[in-house]
């Protein structure tokens, strides 16, 4: 395939801007106004963007969303820029540097005087949890400010082309780009201030928060927060598996429905959970052949609706699989994949190779706590929601009084669960800070029904159990 | 029971099937959705008020008597698990109903290859009619009565 942008797609419509060049080592390169420097270079075929420190191991396109180190290059002569997030501009020059940067003289910032402000109530993170709690805090009257890192809110709504499922007063079978669009409108309507590229940097006694925006760091001296910083995405552990071409399936997403990119052409999905089958239905919607999926698993771990969707497209699912090795030198060639026993023991004979280019990694997400652990909330390890997971009272609330948490930073679960928990944050948080409302009174019970049904039935046996487990009495926080 | 949790391909014995004379009767939908899942857009989706849902993660229970197959719920499950099939057609010619989100997007009248649940070929159907809702197609096949409980799907020949 040589035109790796998507021009037409089923669901997404992709407005590119103006055509444009920039330079890279000596070669021009084209991109669309709008794109960012890594998806330029991705589409025109770059694999190798920079390499690792001790060993120079080829590193690519990875997480998308400039949390990881993999795309820095120097642009302008500014070195370790994080091309995955920064814009291409015509006449731009970009190179790489490998591991070992020259830094220019240039002022980076040290010694920059922080600017300290006042506000009520600190949401963190723009996904479908932290926009729930902002709105729902904000048309009560509260002075709220949400904070993101990234350019668009809406968290990883804005990746899902699919249908939603759940209730449909809850938004079901609406997909969730258009979801996630609402939800920032609704959020802007109702007067939240809301800071993007805006880094949270680390929590400060006495509900203060370090932020930078700009290379300007603040200081906001809040009376109650809301952490929604979402997930991070598992990786899994086999030979070569940081050769470019092994992706996470978030950021194959981002490259693939926000970015119009695809990632490849014969894609080996690994993990059959409800991420992994989506992900593989999406690519086959995008014109990408998705080769198999596995599963370690002796059962398909998504919904059977997802499953069969991709199944019936002639997508072979290998439950009891796993992948063993990635083959290529510079960039995936293919894998070699190999049958489990019960016991989640290779068995021999079985060793399989698999043609492909990519080899995507759905195997599932941990809770982003960080935050949390560092204000002082107590933290517990619940296998069902992920990992560690902040106790908390049925109303959201950490045992640090007036720290709030929602979505999957509370634990993994989905869209839908992460929205209504952000509902009960910024009510409760409003009630603590102000008093109660019928609006935030309403919102509570509304909020609560709607997650008990969300976790009725056998799929919801699982976060079920584990939010039992971290639940905890209002008397517990401090 | 099928092995469908190990392979994603369910059997007409783990499906709510019409009896015989209701098949006659014309179209009627079929619902492909046998697990627990916490989703109802079905349910509001009908005009005729023949599916129904006690709990959200109970399965669709259908009155295939009040279900007239106006195939509406088709592209409004989230799963694209709902299927119409009429069997009333022809003697030797049945029509389904299917879900369908890829391109190209065929013409009505076009010959593409009807495919079954696990994605193989089954037989050339012609396309009869294209209905069009947000971002989702319910395409109608016109194909060979034998092949109504296996073809599932359809691709459009290049």
């Amino acid at each position: 395939m040589s035109e790796r942008r998507i021009f037409k797609h089923p669901i997404l419509d992709f407005d590119r801007g103006e055509e444009f060049y920039f330079d890279f080592e000596g070669k021009k390169v084209k991109a669309y106004e709008g794109e960012t420097i890594a998806s330029a270079l991705y589409a025109d075929g770059l694999r190798k963007f920079t390499e690792s420190k001790k060993l120079e191991r080829p590193r690519g396109f990875f997480c998308a969303i400039g949390k990881c180190s993999s795309c820095l290059m120097s642009v302008d002569g500014r070195p370790n820029v994080r091309t995955c997030v920064k814009l291409a501009e015509e006449g731009m020059e970009v190179e790489r540097h490998g591991s070992k940067p020259n830094f220019p003289e240039i002022d980076i910032g040290r010694g920059t005087e922080r600017k300290e402000k006042d506000i009520e109530i600190a949401v963190i993170g723009g996904g479908p949890a932290g926009l729930m709690a902002a709105i729902v805090a904000s048309r009560n009257g509260a002075d709220v400010h949400l904070f993101d890192e990234g350019d668009n809110l809406g968290g990883q709504l804005v990746k899902q082309t699919h249908q939603f499922f759940g209730s449909h007063e809850e938004d079901a079978g609406t997909r969730g780009i258009e979801i996630g669009k609402e939800l920032v409108e609704e959020a802007r309507d109702v007067g939240v201030d809301i800071h993007t590229k805006t880094k949270v940097l680390g929590y400060y006694e006495e509900k203060k928060i370090m932020v930078e925006r700009e290379d300007q760091l603040y200081i906001y001296d809040t009376e109650g927060i809301v952490y929604a910083g979402g997930a991070i995405e598992n990786y899994l552990s086999f030979e070569n598996n940081d050769l470019p071409g092994v992706y996470g399936a978030g950021g194959v997403q981002t490259l693939m429905n926000e970015e119009g990119i695809v990632p490849g052409d014969k894609v080996l999905m690994v993990g059959s959970g409800n991420v992994g089958v989506i992900v593989s239905y999406q690519l086959l919607q995008a014109g990408v052949d998705v080769v198999e999926v596995i599963e370690a698993l002796p059962e398909i771990g998504g919904y059977q609706v997802h499953a069969s969707k991709i199944r019936r497209a002639g997508v072979p699912i290998n439950t009891s699989h796993t992948i063993r090795k990635a083959i290529g030198e510079e960039k995936v060639e293919g894998a070699i994949i190999q049958k489990i026993d019960e016991n989640w023991k290779p068995v021999e004979g079985t060793e399989r190779e698999v043609d492909c280019d990519v080899i995507c990694l759905a195997v599932g997400l941990s809770p982003d706590t960080n935050f949390l652990r560092q204000a002082g909330c107590e933290m517990e390890y619940i296998g069902e929601l992920g990992g560690y997971v902040p106790l908390r009272t049925e109303d959201m609330m950490t045992t640090n009084r007036g720290i709030y948490v929602a979505g999957d930073a509370a634990g993994i679960e989905e869209a839908t669960v992460a929205a209504l928990e952000g509902k009960i944050a910024g009510a409760a948080l409003f009630e603590e800070l102000r008093e109660e409302t019928e609006d935030t009174k309403k919102s509570k019970e509304e909020a609560k029904k709607g997650l008990d049904k969300m976790r009725k039935g056998p799929y919801g046996e699982v976060p079920r159990q584990g939010v039992k487990s971290c639940t905890v009495d209002e008397e517990v926080c401090g | 029971m099928s092995d469908y949790k190990s392979t994603g391909i369910l059997d007409k014995e783990d499906l709510q099937i019409p009896d015989d004379e209701r098949l006659k009767e014309g179209p009627v939908v079929i619902m492909e959705c046998v697990e627990n899942i916490p989703c109802n857009p079905c349910v509001a989706a009908c005009s005729f008020d023949a599916v129904e849902m006690e709990e959200i993660t109970d399965t669709p229970d259908v009155d295939f008597e009040k279900c007239t197959g106006c195939a509406f719920c088709v592209t409004e499950c989230p799963g694209l698990a709902i299927f119409v099939v009429d069997c009333s057609y022809s003697d030797e010619m049945c029509k389904i109903t299917v879900p369908y989100e890829y391109l190209p997007i065929p013409d009505e009248g076009e010959e593409v290859m009807a495919l079954d649940r696990k994605g193989e070929e089954v037989e050339k159907a012609k396309v009869t009619n294209i209905r069009k809702s947000g971002r989702t197609y319910a395409v109608t096949l016109e194909m060979s009565k034998e092949n109504v409980w296996d073809v599932r799907g359809f691709e459009v020949i290049e």
